[in-house]
Order: structure tokens, then sequence, then C-alpha cells
């Protein structure tokens, strides 16, 4: 259920490069874990982000959780679908809910994420 | 932590566990909505171990629960169940808690998992008119059923009395699936419900009674998660986070259950005069504008000006919109009810709503 194609941060977001057009959104895992989402804040078009660094919150029913950047770059999109229907992210985290589209100012940052493998070793580590 | 007679079952069902009052307990099974939308419209089974009894009997029992409680004791008649505070000398409560009255001098408390310790503490140190003080939580296991399908749902296991004639805050002492129980008509959700209390000996008998019935009744398993969107909604306050030793019941919301004519409890004084001050604080049930979720400790604005903070604050799974009570100053609730949440550094738009939130 970890697709290859991507890259992830041990916070659970993943990265799709198409060009130097990064898009972001959280794992399969973290939704299940997180469950019921029920808000999403997520930063205006044009915002700059940094690395590592928070630019949003998911809320479930329980709790707040923080949203990291996988790389740096500027907003170029924004998914507005999930303002009235964050359940996306619950029912389709790889697909339809995705929050946002990046065009990275350094490629070099992909190569510090995870590949699948190292990542599906992160969550067997996390669950022990 | 300590863990309910009931763990095994739980981790059988894949729950999530949290740590509440100092129990690893469970905090959902599939999800908190599903678990809530089904004690909403089917029924719903909830392990409630973690609250804590008391048995109060013999000589003086009168006596010291009356002197204890802001509620009046006295108009309890046997099989029936009073909601009531404990409070200290300067009116602040110390725990909300339900009496049980099974005979004249004969007693069950049932008091909030965190304040085990401090409430018999409390009990012991005032009882100085020689009633028997026994902490049976150990011994004590609650399971809850609640939901529309729950009279349904009990009845074939209790033989000997159709529980429809159980009225709301009464109780019968019988048997459920031949397991000796006190069968209580009474919840935290507001919904139809009992609450039944064991012997831990018999819990797993009971709960695998009971589990399979709740299935076919299209029910679910139940943990903290939804029990507390459930009694959010149902307007009902939750101690160390809507109250704690320094609020008085006037301050949020529970002055109907003081009641000071003709008789003494502990805090009477101080409670009349506070009531005679003039309430300072006020708890008021609050319903977001937009669909951000405001939580415990967020700060409550009116017109740019701090008036209070939050107290208990989900999205509602019923309603699709957060809802939540603060504590605000009484001079400062607006007319018009509008006032802003500050979330994350924004003002998020909310309204003052009627509790409880929704009506059954």
């Amino acid at each position: 259920m970890i697709p290859h194609n991507l890259r992830y941060m041990e916070s659970h977001e993943w990265a799709r490069q198409e060009g130097d057009i990064v898009t972001i959104g959280i794992s399969d895992y973290a939704q299940s874990e997180i469950q019921d989402i029920v808000y999403v804040e997520l930063p205006e078009v044009g915002t700059e982000l940094t690395q590592k660094t928070e630019f949003g919150v998911i809320e479930s029913v329980k709790a707040a959780f923080d949203l990291y950047a996988p790389v740096s770059g500027e907003v170029i999109e924004v998914n507005e679908s999930l303002l009235d229907a964050p359940e996306q992210v619950n029912e389709s985290p790889y697909d339809d809910g995705w929050f946002l589209k990046i065009r990275m100012t350094d490629p070099g940052e992909l190569d510090e994420l995870l590949d699948a493998d190292s990542y599906q070793a992160h969550i067997e580590a996390e669950h022990a | 932590m300590k863990r309910t007679p009931l763990y095994h079952i739980h981790e059988s069902l894949n729950a999530k566990f949290t740590e509440f009052g100092g129990w690893e307990m469970p905090l959902q099974y599939s999800s908190i909505v599903k678990e809530h939308l089904a004690v909403r419209t089917t029924v719903g089974l909830f392990d409630l171990s973690h609250m804590g009894e008391f048995e109060i009997r013999g000589q003086g029992a009168n006596e010291l629960v009356q002197k204890l409680s802001t509620n009046d004791v006295g108009r309890l008649t046997d099989g029936r169940v009073l909601y009531t505070l404990f409070c200290n000398e300067t009116g602040g409560i110390v725990d909300d808690l339900l009496i049980y009255r099974h005979a004249d001098n004969h007693y069950m408390l049932v008091v909030n998992a965190a304040n085990i310790e401090k409430d018999l503490k409390w009990v012991e140190t005032h009882n100085d008119s020689g009633a028997e003080v026994r902490d049976v939580s150990e011994n004590t296991v609650l399971i809850a059923l609640q939901g529309p399908k729950s009279i349904d749902l009990l009845n074939p296991f209790v033989p000997e009395q159709d529980v429809s004639e159980i009225s709301f805050f009464r109780f019968a002492v019988d048997e459920v699936a031949g397991i000796p129980t006190t069968i209580s008509r009474t919840g935290y959700t507001g919904e139809i419900g009992f609450e039944l209390y064991v012997n831990a000996d018999d819990a797993e008998n009971l709960w695998n009674a009971l589990y399979p019935a709740v299935m076919e009744a299209d029910g679910q398993p139940v943990g903290l998660g939804a029990r507390d969107t459930l009694r959010l909604e149902a307007g009902l306050r939750l101690y160390g986070m809507d109250m704690n030793d320094d609020t008085n019941p006037y301050e949020v919301g529970l002055g109907k259950f003081v009641k000071s004519k003709n008789r003494q409890f502990i805090g009477k004084n101080a409670l009349l005069r506070e009531k005679k001050k003039g309430i300072a604080k006020q708890m008021i049930g609050f319903q977001m504008l937009d669909r951000a979720v405001a939580r415990a400790g967020y700060a409550v604005y009116q017109d740019g000006e701090r008036i209070g903070s939050v107290t208990s604050g989900a999205p509602s799974p019923s309603l699709k919109y957060g809802i939540g009570f603060a504590a605000v100053s009484s001079q400062a609730i607006p007319d018009d009810g509008k006032i802003d949440i500050e979330i994350r550094g924004k003002m998020h738009p909310a309204k003052i709503a009627k509790v409880p939130f929704i009506l059954r």
C-alpha cells in the first residue's frame, strides 16, 4: 500500500515529483492512524515553504496534526476541494486527497527524503 | 497505568488505547464518528471500568452523604439515583458524581476515575458520623449500553422484568444474562440507555453476552473518543476540563444541583456568599460558524476583546460543525451571541448556542 514512485517524510507526508513541480499529501498509514479528518488548513497560492517546516494543519475529531513541507518552494496550487470535503484525505490519500503543488527551489532536497522501502521500515519501527 | 478486566477483549477488537485518569482505556475501535453515530442511531457498548465506586452504609450513612452533597440526598427514595456535586469549603467543586440509594443508610457513589483517591480521602476525612466507607472500584466493572435500541437489546437478557419500566435516573438490582447486576437507567450520551454495574469477575461474561447482540443490532463497541463527543453534544460537563477544585457550580451552569434550603452541606456558606456577590464567570455553549475546530484552552473574544477560554471543544459528528463550552466573563456576554475564537493565531467566527446542542 506504499507507492514506490513517491518520496516520504518521517512525519508521513509524501512528495510526487513531475519536473520541478512537487505534489504533497499524507500517506495511507497516516490517514488511517489519524482517522475521521474533518478540517484541513492550507497556505495560499504564492506562499513560500521551507523544507521540514510547518505549512498547514489537519484536524480529526480527536486532535490537530501539523503538516511539514517535504521540499522548499512556492505554492502554485492548493486542493480547494478539501475545504468542503476533507474526508477525501481519508478516502484517497495518494490521489484526490493531495494538499498542494509546489515549484521546488532545490531538487537536491528530494534526496533527503525516504524511499518507499525506508518509509515502510520507519512505519514498522514506529508501530513496534 | 491501570488496565480494566476487559483489556484483552479490547485488544482483540484492535482498539486504539489512550491514557485517561491513570487508566489505559480504549480510545476507539473503528472510528470515533462511526461509534458516535451508532450510539445516536442504534446502540453502543462501553467499558467504563475506570469509574470509581464507593459503598457507604451503616449508621450515619444518611448523614454523611447529605453533608458532602450539594444536591439534596434526602429527596432520594430506594432505587433512585441523584446527580450531585461535592464542594470544598470555598465552594470549589471536588467532583461531580452519582449517588445511588439502595436503602436507608445504604448508598453507592460513582465518581470520576481521576478523582478516586481524592474523593475517598474527602469522604473519609468528613466521616464523623461513623458510616462504613468502602472503595469498591477494583471489584466493580461498569459496562454501559447506550442508544435507541438499548431497551430492546437488553430486555431478553433480563427475564425477571421489563427494563423499559426502569425510568430515567432509577435503578434495579437484578440479573442480566444470569449475572447479578445493578441496572441503572443513566448515561453520559444524551440517549436512552443503561449503565450496568457488575462484579469484576463477571465482567467478561457480561460483555461477551451483550457484544454479539450489539453487533446484531448494527451497534458498535464505543471508546472514550466518542464518549467525549457524545457528552459534549448532550451538553454534559466533564470534570477536569469544564470544572475543577477552583470553579464553583454557578460558574459552570450547575447551580440547579445546589439545594441550600433547610439543609447543611460543606461549601454551603461560601456558595451563598458567591451567589449574593454575583457570579463573575459563566459557562456558555458555542458553535463554530466556519469549519474550524475550537479546542480546550483556545481564547474567546468579543469585538477584539478577550472574554474567556474554551474548556471543551470538538467537531460534532451529528451536527458536522465544531461545538464546545467556554468559560467567559458574565458581563461580556454579547446580546447578539457573536463571538470569535482564536485558532492558531487567526480569529474564527462562532456564536453562542443552546445547550444541549442536540435535542432527543
